[in-house]
């Protein structure tokens, strides 16, 4: 080789026992996900949007009460109308499940993630689970405040319910849970697609386009797609006067949700495995 | 110790790097040359365990790297600039990534008072300058103390400064025993700072040696002459068979006859020389020349083709 003189001995460096652990990956997702703007504005939406739209349509049932028929009083769902804001808040929650991924495929982090800590499904498993319980807890915090406080805005003379009349609990704790499901569906489009805009897209699609598509379809091959639908799934879980369209029982609902956000989440991870990130 | 044996990548039709064999080893900088597009930045991502080779093998430390017990404490890399969520600090960049490997924050900002970045971690990245979001990623690299690095460009966005600090940060670095390796597509940069280079085009191995040997086999060596009477020299000298171009400033380019020859055959023919110096060929002429044939993305100057044996300027 070279003439030149022999190089310094090789570094020798003593490493710690064991290798990096999970709760390592935990804290870093942790991090990543609490020092971006963008987890502060679509919180900040999916609970003022959340709790204030409930409010202000409970806010005006009450002063429009005596304009309501008999009939529209007696089907009139308390626990349902204060949560109709989690409507909104499922989207602000969406754009955040997608963000947290594709905004590390957008910036190129997700390189730099992936050379400290190489085993790609053991990340991935980390931000599902930093991801999901902070969405959780803003979903489920969201639904219970603007129930009790739309029932607040909801007393006499409209009637108003709590938690013990019959379907509130479930539409109040199933509404949070619902939120938070669809945002686990929207990471792993957010990770199958990797593109922000492309995802989001395919998130609000999914909820908005793909019913008005099947209602062009015969009556009852609609009704028998539509139940199996995200929306309609949602609807269900909130409604706590019965409806008269075809659908699952409200928790029968959410597990089929949670099966399409386990599948999307499966697929997204075996990409990530395969892909050149 | 990083070896790769065999190394493809193909992207369909394309075919970025092609049974690349290298080795690079410790307590040297190992220079990465080659054109742009030459497959560097490629070959520095199969490494790092980011893009799957389509054949062969590459290993750090014998193994591959997504084997490694705590990777970012082994292995250090800076492969782009910016690679940063623009809405993020410096600092909480440089936190999440420490955090990966079970680094403290006291690491990170050790690591932000070495590349000078401590005044500003707590802004947005997005806010940077190139040459700040080379110094994140060159603090990035060196987070974890390890003993393999690797610099994809380091000192693209840097001022003279900033490019002096990174030259003497990596020749620090190999004195440590480390295993350096830096691409670039700069060979005099290279020429300052690297002890061996792997010299790549289309993806191809075209050389690995050290720098000394690169410009002894270089073949562009010739002799600069000048005299009064360059004509009658010029012509005596290619009666020898030498080959001798005039260049614009009056000077004669000698390929073919050394400085012995040159002088000697001056005597003979009585014609004065003004000066008579062999020239050899700098680093960047000999990276040209094994270059010359694999350069992907030509461009055109209007005063020269390509590849013109003759002509070539001092």
């Amino acid at each position: 080789m070279s003439t030149r003189t022999t190089p310094p001995p090789a570094m020798q460096k003593t490493l710690p026992p064991g290798r990096y652990g999970f709760v390592d990956l935990l804290r870093s997702e942790w991090t990543k996900i609490r020092t971006v703007r963008s987890t502060v504005w679509t919180i900040g939406v999916t609970v003022v949007l959340g709790i204030g739209i409930g409010a202000l349509v409970s806010a005006l049932t009450r002063s429009h009460w005596f304009g309501m028929s008999p009939a529209q009083r007696a089907t009139f769902d308390a626990p349902a109308t204060s949560l109709i804001g989690i409507l909104f808040a499922q989207f602000a929650i969406g754009i955040l499940g997608v963000l947290v991924i594709s905004a590390e495929y957008s910036t190129g982090t997700i390189r730099a993630t992936f050379s400290a800590a190489p085993n790609r499904s053991r990340v991935f498993v980390a931000k599902i689970i930093v991801f999901g319980v902070l969405s959780f807890i803003v979903a489920e915090f969201t639904s219970f405040v603007a129930f009790f406080l739309g029932q607040f805005l909801l007393s006499s003379p409209a009637t108003h319910a709590t938690l013990s009349r019959p379907g509130a609990f479930r539409a109040v704790f199933g509404g949070g849970l619902f939120v938070c499901i669809l945002g686990l569906i929207a990471l792993g489009l957010g990770t199958i697609i990797r593109h922000t805009a492309g995802a989001i897209s395919a998130f609000v699609g999914i909820l908005l386009v793909l019913p008005i598509v099947t209602a062009a379809l015969p009556n009852q091959l609609a009704q028998d797609i539509r139940k199996f639908m995200p929306d309609r799934i949602g609807v269900d879980v909130l409604t706590t006067k019965g409806h008269d369209f075809g659908s699952f029982s409200p928790w029968v609902g959410i597990v089929i949700l949670a099966i399409y956000a386990v599948v999307l989440l499966a697929i997204g991870a075996s990409m990530l495995e395969r892909r050149d990130a | 110790m990083i070896e790769a044996q065999g190394l493809t990548k193909h992207y369909g039709d394309k075919h970025a790097v092609e049974q690349l064999s290298f080795t690079v080893r410790p307590g040297v900088v190992t220079g990465f040359l080659g054109p742009n597009g030459s497959g560097k930045s490629t070959t520095m991502r199969m490494i790092m365990g980011l893009d799957a080779p389509t054949a062969g093998d590459v290993t750090v430390k014998g193994k591959h790297f997504k084997n490694l017990q705590w990777p970012l404490r082994e292995v250090g890399a800076l492969l782009e600039a910016k690679a940063i969520h623009p809405g993020r600090s410096a600092r909480s960049h440089l936190s999440m990534l420490a955090q990966t490997n079970h680094l403290s924050n006291t690491r990170v900002d050790e690591l932000l008072e070495l590349v000078g970045l401590t005044s500003v971690a707590n802004k947005r990245a997005g806010k940077f300058s190139l040459g700040m979001g080379q110094r994140l990623g060159i603090a990035a690299a060196l987070l974890g103390d390890p003993e393999i690095l690797l610099f994809d460009e380091p000192v693209n966005g840097l001022d003279p400064d900033g490019i002096r600090w990174v030259r003497n940060l990596l020749k620090g670095l190999a004195r440590e025993g480390r295993t350096v390796f830096v691409s670039s597509h700069l060979m005099s940069e290279m020429a300052l700072t690297a002890d061996e280079v792997v010299i790549i085009g289309r993806g191809k191995l075209i050389s690995q040696t050290s720098i000394e040997e690169l410009l002894s086999q270089s073949t562009e060596n010739f002799v600069r002459v000048r005299s009064p009477e360059a004509a009658k020299l010029k012509a005596a000298l290619e009666g020898q068979g030498a080959v001798v171009a005039l260049e614009d400033d009056g000077s004669l380019s000698v390929r073919g006859a050394n400085e012995v020859a040159i002088g000697e055959l001056a005597a003979k023919i009585a014609v004065v020389l003004h000066e008579l110096a062999p020239q050899s060929a700098s680093l960047e002429e000999a990276f040209m020349e094994l270059t010359e044939d694999s350069i992907e993305y030509h461009g055109t100057t209007t005063s020269a083709g390509p590849t013109n044996a003759t002509g070539a300027t001092s």
